[in-house]
């Protein structure tokens, strides 16, 4: 009888093909609970791919089909039969591009409850209230919050997406490169916000930056060509990765 | 530089055949139809076997008939779009409907009218009447709609369905609050050029709506209606001596609805455009 690890997301032996496309070989990790674990690699190295398979967005792509299993904790979501409209309720995501909707800061955030039932208006200022704290940009848009999401900096628009996700309270926050297209001081708030985060999320983050998965992440997962090739301790990657491979990329030798 | 010079002529002189006809045909309706515009042409029914009197039935009769066509072919044509642009998975059976809806705007607009006629007059019972005629309308509007609200569909940015998705909202969800409000403006549009060109047909409602005559305007939508295209066809090859004003003048009012639905659709689309920033 195969079963989940408890408090983390295990991965055992996942495949993902694009059509013909071998995009992920034989993928298996343990990403522990409440914590920030990295992703990084060379572009098309299929780190993205890995990532969203974690709350299924690959399904929506239509020529896409994978093997292997997901264990969230004891629950199994590549099970046939999976609800996946409950899974992302519970696995949020972060877009490499900020996407707020074209609706007011207020209605963005709390465009999830609403999906998922909230009607009653004071209950919904305090969730938008509370998500916006967290998400660290309450003291800049309280006094905004019928004002378009547009009108918002990249930077606070992309913690908005954060404060978005978070309203619908996911134990899992996953993030496709979220700063990649952000200034420093907004890369710098977002990782700050990352750290408060990890205390009951868990956080799993793609990233392009070497610095940036140095800094963040307790947990650093190596890929190339579609294969997790080390996946250790942040410390023991960035400082003495046992494979040669991962160390000519974090030197910077390649990719 | 002499080639490039007679190809721009061309070019030029082109545009320019297009232009003519639409001023010339604007500037006739207007020095020859305005003079028949009074009070009394707009308010009351025609008199002394059309010879006299105003064109009221027949504007009301149109006015109906666009609405009723609108509120037919909207919701189908919104819901066949979704279904195309969100649901549908490319395949056999998605490229036969497409191949249908082209060749649906293809078909001529009297062959809607004679099946019209067979379906909704004569097989559902409906008689001649504002529903047959609002029906067969909408049948010929249909491919318009359909095709303008699936680009409309389709140009709202894949990031705001993945962004809904990715928070646990269902398909239908996504589309309902993300997909379609975002794309209401080319919907529209979409809607009210359709509707504008069925207003102005004849053939489609000769044999399941339009009367030669009603001296009343009609009650219900089981009634028959006057409109203005049909009226125009009338006074100029069924009575004999009309005054040529009063064609003039119909006509002239005709183009005014139509034209003006036309830049209420425009206005619609620029309007919408600019308040976008994605």
């Amino acid at each position: 009888m195969v079963t989940g690890v408890p408090n983390s997301i295990s991965v055992r032996d996942f495949n993902v093909w694009y059509g013909d496309l071998h995009a992920l070989t034989n993928v298996s990790i343990e990403i522990p609970f409440r914590d920030i674990t990295a992703l990084i690699g060379p572009s098309g190295c299929g780190k993205s791919t890995f990532l969203r398979g974690i709350n299924r967005m690959n399904d929506l792509i239509p020529s896409a089909r994978s093997t292997g299993e997901i264990w969230i904790g004891d629950r199994n979501i590549t099970a046939p039969g999976t609800d996946v409209v409950e899974l992302r309720k519970d696995v949020g995501m972060v877009f490499q591009r900020p996407n707020p909707f074209p609706k007011s800061i207020f209605d963005n955030v709390a465009y999830g409850p609403r999906v998922h039932g909230t009607t009653d208006r004071s209950r919904l200022s305090a969730i938008v209230e509370g998500s916006l704290k967290r998400a660290a940009i309450w003291d800049e848009v309280k006094d905004v919050l019928h004002k378009s999401a547009f009108e918002l900096s990249g930077g606070q628009q992309q913690r908005l997406c954060i404060a978005r996700a978070l309203a619908v309270e996911p134990q899992v926050m996953l993030m496709d490169e979220p700063a990649s297209a952000l200034d420093p001081i907004s890369t710098l708030k977002i990782e700050e916000l990352m750290h408060e985060l990890k205390k009951d999320i868990t956080i799993v983050i793609v990233t392009h930056n070497m610095q940036q998965a140095a800094r963040v992440s307790s947990f650093t997962g190596f890929f190339l060509s579609g294969e997790l090739i080390e996946f250790d301790e942040s410390s023991v990657i960035f400082t003495r990765p046992h494979d040669k491979r991962t160390e000519d990329y974090v030197t910077g030798r390649f990719g | 530089m002499v080639k490039q010079r007679y190809i721009f002529a061309l070019l030029g002189a082109s545009t320019i055949f297009v232009v003519l006809p639409v001023i010339g045909v604007i500037y006739l309706l207007i020095s020859r139809g305005l003079p028949a515009l009074s009070w009394t042409f707009l308010t009351q029914p025609p008199t002394h076997m059309m010879k006299e009197g105003g064109i009221l039935p027949a504007i009301v009769g149109t006015v109906y008939l666009t609405i009723g066509t609108a509120v037919f072919a909207l919701p189908i044509g919104v819901l066949a779009a979704v279904y195309l642009s969100e649901y549908a998975k490319p395949g056999r059976f998605t490229r036969l409907i497409r191949l249908a809806i082209v060749n649906l705007a293809g078909v001529p607009s009297v062959v809607y009218g004679l099946f019209g006629l067979g379906l909704f007059v004569m097989l559902f019972r409906f008689g001649a009447s504002i529903l047959s005629g609002s029906l067969t309308l909408a049948i010929l509007t249909l491919p318009v709609i359909i095709t303008a609200s699936e680009e409309a569909l389709s140009a709202v940015p894949q990031s705001f369905r993945e962004a809904s998705l990715a928070l646990g909202a269902t398909k239908w969800q996504t589309t309902a609050r993300v997909v379609l409000p975002n794309a209401i403006s080319g919907i529209i549009t979409g809607l009210i050029l359709g509707v504008g060109r069925a207003a102005g047909e004849t053939a489609p409602i000769l044999f399941t709506v339009a009367a030669f005559y009603l001296r009343d305007l009609p009650r219900s939508i089981y009634d028959q209606a006057m409109a203005l295209p049909y009226h125009l066809y009338v006074l100029s090859t069924q009575v004999p001596n009309a005054p040529p004003r009063i064609q003039w003048g119909t006509a002239l009012v005709l183009l005014i609805i139509v034209l003006g639905m036309n830049l209420i659709a425009a206005s619609v689309r620029t309007r919408f455009r600019r308040a976008k920033k994605w």
